[in-house]
């Protein structure tokens, strides 16, 4: 008897150990599509940089598998982006998609990897539309929704009582889903709403606009090389001590706050992560990052790295079984892991529910600019598409 | 060489379009064959870009006119395959109660009026653009390439900057078009077609008064043509052609944005045409399929892969100057001597 | 009170933009050479002054760095490729240009890294004066101002009335006969070239504090310069100083009080009607 059921553990045992090994031989595949040139091109260094460093946290392992992952430039233009993705679900046969940061992008190459049967799991872009009425059973934002950081930081203007707020954004459908969000819960008197062309060079004109009309504060939202030229030039215009700056994450992070120098000081921000988030995984990551890098991480990073932390989780919840799709999803739905965010969740249409907080840009004690930790502006803020949203396949 | 007649081109060269559409048409099977059904996607994108370059070829290589303003119209023709099909998902008529058009989901339709609209944009723009030359006209064919660009990231309806989605399978005379092999033949058609109207065209009177005009445009003027009315001629033909294959392009891969539009993808085209050759109708098919490989291939291997292609262009531009369909002509030049 | 600064703001950028404009309608109309490559070399003198700037900590050190750089950097593009261009078509220039552009942004990204780099500006340029009571204006924005003017003064004055001047005015016009006449037309090319690109480079280092420092900088700034060298006449500095005012004031104002999509349009509008009724610019050169 005894004997018996040695002979069956033992082979249970062996064939656990068979199938590990057959698990190892094929390594999961993941393909991550970013902005790797132009401009741009540091955000999807940031993102890049985020994923590897995660991946490397896991041994290069997602669930206890080995990963095979593959890069490719967008270009920030969609086609390219739809190309790289077709080859990747295609030729590649990844398992996994992730790593587009916008939206335009993300938009054109969506519709025919969910419909693929392949995973997408972003860790930047989160567009109203997949979040809405075209969500889909195979995609997941670990991220965000786009309109939520502006909306937590109408909701903290409004809670504030500020009035007369000065809006500005780019003129594109990003730009314009910010200051919906942001008028959604700020109830204030608006001074003036001003959408300028994507990628100005040249504020001065908007800025002598805003000292005429003197308001109390004002939001806006650029991101990138845009944020960089609005922020010093306002600040040269030496509006910035008479009339405060609030903004959404991803406009004052650390991917252009260097450049930005001492005139970003003082900027608020509403955000998801900042460098400061005093959890144990997010400390862990962000000495992990600066050894690395040999530089302060932005959400950009911090995302891309949760996103490595939550595959890791629900893959490990399935045992290591990508191809079963249903129980893949079935996983991620309930994922439990240690966020560097704190309490992670997904909401019905897969999207994040999450807290903001309010950072304001300071001088840390080696004379680098970082974004304080301030209050918590919103605990557990759903998107405000989610109701349109009816996940049929 | 001297006894070559330069009126009748060498056998190799008369054939070299067959081989190349031949070479195009055997993508599928092979893919099939290599289990990579991926490639026939590649080779689609070639042929797209490969009517449109030979459409910019017509007023590049034989008018000798640099023009900017391609891709804008390319996206001109894309607008229009995409908004007719989106009206019909939207279910929401064009237009008013008796003007109203329920859109439309088939190309027998909607890619003629894709032509039909570029080459109306075209005609207008050509006739102010073509009262300049050289220079200026780089510039002012850049100029009207961005109004068309800012103009289609000002739909805000259609999705503005976002590009819009074709959401519903579209048809050609009552054939599904979704098929991907199907669809490739199909673009593939046309572009046998696009290349045989412009080689008879290039040979034309026409095509002489073009090229004799590139050449010495006083002197065609002094014998009584206006070489004004052929250019204008000839560059709304070629903006009815970049239309139709935006068209196939949105057609293609479901989705038109602006990025289609920006005048760096104009530069593309021009650089395909070059890459191509632009002495030849078909060089530019070569020079849109190295393009389109070089990119995929460049930027999937490493993030610097600019610096590769700007250095293959360098090159390029410093060695061949006739393009890669030099290679064909030094080719048949050796045999001639043989 | 508001137009009074949105004038002086549309003049200061224009005379950002002649400050670019006027390397490229130098080249362009002296030897006939579309350069493309300008705007990486308005890159190379901001990423030269920000980085001479960052390890120095002087921005005084960092003036005469950004410009001997690109200097430098233009003279050994004009020896090393760009004469082998001047005999060839317009086409060629710009794809061998365009090719430079491409190595040039990924160079820099190898280089300096994918992060914009910082260029703040000395205290006493950092704040602002009171132009007319109740008007402050940014002081650094002045000074661009002041430089722009200068460097346009000079300019027309070496083209008009020196002997260097005639020397690019008769190698623009009759390459053998100056040739003949003893001017060694190379070596006036390469430093003309040179001078051009010097220019591109102080643009940079002036825009440096008021710009992002990052790859790809040149690109935009590239198509205004184009824009306003057209819209001038090729290879008239007088043109473009006109047509640099024009394009600044047009862009400023269309930006206040058009809708946005006119407003992004607006310069592009204008060039295309100069275009049609001027079809060789407002001060054209040759003929």
């Amino acid at each position: 008897m005894i004997r018996t059921f040695r002979v069956l553990s033992f082979a249970t045992g062996l064939a656990a150990l068979a199938t590990t090994a057959a698990a190892q031989e094929t390594p999961i595949r993941i393909g991550f599509i970013t902005t790797l040139s132009g401009p741009a091109g540091s955000i999807g260094q940031e993102l890049s940089d985020g994923f590897k460093l995660g991946l490397a946290k896991t041994g290069e392992t997602l669930g206890g598998r080995k990963v095979a992952v593959t890069f490719a430039d967008d270009q920030a233009k969609p086609d390219i982006g739809r190309q790289h993705a077709d080859k990747m679900v295609e030729s590649d046969k990844v398992d996994i998609l992730t790593g587009v940061n916008f939206s335009n992008v993300l938009l054109a190459i969506a519709k025919p990897v969910l419909d693929a049967g392949v995973l997408y799991v972003s860790a930047n872009a989160g567009p109203s539309q997949l979040a809405g009425k075209q969500c889909h059973p195979n995609f997941f934002a670990a991220s965000f929704q786009n309109d939520t950081t502006s909306e937590a930081m109408g909701i903290h203007m409004q809670e504030k009582q500020i009035k007369d707020v000065y809006i500005l954004a780019p003129n594109y459908p990003a730009g314009k889903d910010m200051v919906a969000g942001f008028k959604r819960h700020y109830k204030g008197n608006v001074a003036g709403e001003v959408y300028t062309t994507f990628n100005q060079l040249d504020y001065s004109a908007e800025i002598a606009q805003i000292r005429a009309a003197k308001p109390s504060a004002v939001f806006f939202f650029y991101p990138g090389g845009m944020g960089i030229n609005f922020i010093k030039q306002y600040d040269q215009a030496g509006l910035k001590p008479q009339i405060p700056l609030y903004t959404g994450a991803f406009v004052v992070d650390q991917s252009v706050l260097p450049a930005m120098g001492d005139a970003a000081i003082g900027v608020r921000t509403a955000t998801l992560w900042s460098e400061e988030f005093p959890n144990a995984a997010s400390r862990e990551f962000a000495a992990a990052f600066e050894t690395t890098y040999g530089r302060i991480p932005s959400p950009y990073a911090a995302d891309a790295y949760d996103t490595v932390l939550l595959l890791d989780a629900a893959i490990r919840a399935t045992g290591g079984r990508v191809d079963d799709k249903a129980a893949l999803r079935k996983a991620l739905e309930s994922v439990k892991f240690a966020s560097i965010r704190g309490d992670f969740r997904f909401n019905t249409n897969h999207f994040p529910v999450q807290s903001f907080y309010l950072t304001t840009v300071e001088k840390d004690a080696k004379g680098r600019l970082y974004n304080k930790l301030g209050e918590r502006i919103v605990q557990d803020l759903k998107d405000s598409y989610a109701a349109t949203c009816t996940m049929a396949p | 060489m001297a006894e070559s007649d330069p009126h009748r081109p060498a056998l190799v060269e008369r054939l070299a379009p067959l081989v190349v559409v031949a070479l195009l048409a055997a993508v599928p099977p092979v893919a099939q064959m290599l289990g990579d059904p991926f490639l026939i996607k590649v080779a689609t994108r070639v042929v797209v870009f490969a009517i449109a370059a030979v459409a910019l070829n017509l007023i590049l290589g034989f008018a000798g006119l640099v023009s900017l303003l391609q891709a804008g119209l390319f996206g001109v023709g894309g607008y229009a395959v995409a908004i007719a099909a989106h009206h019909v998902f939207e279910a929401e008529p064009i237009g008013f109660s008796a003007l109203a058009w329920e859109g439309s989901t088939d190309l027998a339709l909607t890619l003629p009026l894709a032509a039909a609209v570029a080459g109306l944009v075209a005609l207008v723009t050509g006739m102010v653009s073509l009262r300049t030359s050289g220079p200026y006209f780089l510039m002012i064919t850049l100029a009207f390439d961005q109004m068309l660009y800012y103009g289609a990231v000002a739909l805000q309806k259609y999705g503005g900057d976002d590009g819009l989605q074709i959401l519903t399978p579209l048809s050609f005379a009552g054939w599904d078009m979704s098929n991907r092999w199907r669809f490739f033949y199909f673009a593939l058609t046309m572009l046998a077609v696009v290349l045989l109207v412009a080689t008879r065209l290039v040979a034309s009177r026409f095509g002489i008064v073009l090229r004799a005009s590139a050449e010495n445009e006083r002197r065609v003027a002094v014998s009584g043509i206006p070489p004004y009315a052929h250019r204008l001629a000839a560059f709304t033909v070629s903006g009815a052609v970049a239309g139709l294959a935006g068209g196939l392009l949105a057609a293609g891969q479901q989705f038109v944005s602006p990025a289609d539009m920006h005048w760096v993808r104009s530069g593309d085209f021009v650089v395909m045409a070059v890459l191509g050759g632009l002495s030849t109708v078909w060089g530019p098919v070569v020079g849109a399929a190295a393009f389109v490989v070089l990119e995929l291939l460049l930027s999937s291997w490493t993030q610097h892969w600019q610096l590769a292609f700007g250095l293959i262009i360098v090159a390029v531009v410093l060695t061949l100057r006739g393009g890669l369909s030099d290679l064909v002509h030094l080719a048949g030049r050796s045999r001639g001597a043989r | 009170m508001l137009i009074l600064e949105q004038t002086l703001n549309g003049v200061q950028l224009g005379v950002m933009l002649f400050l670019i404009a006027s390397g490229l309608t130098l080249v362009f109309g002296i030897m006939n050479f579309i350069n493309l490559a300008h705007g990486s070399l308005y890159m190379a003198g901001a990423f030269t002054a920000a980085w001479v700037q960052g390890v120095s900590g002087s921005f005084l050190l960092a003036i005469p760095a950004a410009v001997v750089v690109t200097a430098a950097l233009g003279a050994v593009l004009e020896i090393g490729l760009f004469r082998r261009f001047y005999a060839r078509n317009h086409l060629d220039q710009v794809l061998v240009t365009f090719g430079i552009v491409l190595v040039a942004n990924e160079v820099t990204r190898i280089v300096f890294g994918p992060v914009p780099l910082r260029m703040p500006l000395p205290p006493a340029l950092a704040g602002s004066i009171e132009i007319v009571p109740g008007l402050p204006y940014p002081t650094f924005r002045l000074v661009v101002l002041i430089v722009g003017l200068a460097v346009a003064a000079l300019l027309w004055a070496i083209v008009m009335k020196t002997r260097i001047g005639m020397w690019v005015r008769a190698g623009s016009s009759n390459r053998p006969i100056a040739s003949a006449m003893g001017v060694d037309v190379d070596l006036v090319f390469a430093a003309l070239f040179a001078v051009g690109a010097a220019l591109a480079g102080l643009a940079g280092l002036m825009a440096g504090p008021i710009l992002a420092v990052q790859v790809g900088m040149g690109e935009p700034i590239l198509i205004l310069a184009l824009v306003v060298t057209v819209i001038g006449g090729i290879g008239s500095i007088k043109g473009a100083f006109v047509a640099a005012l024009m394009v600044g004031l047009v862009d400023t104002f269309g930006r206040v009080l058009l809708p946005p999509a006119l407003g992004s349009m607006a310069i592009f509008l204008l060039m295309a009607l100069i275009l049609a009724f001027r079809p060789k610019g407002l001060f054209p050169v040759h003929g």
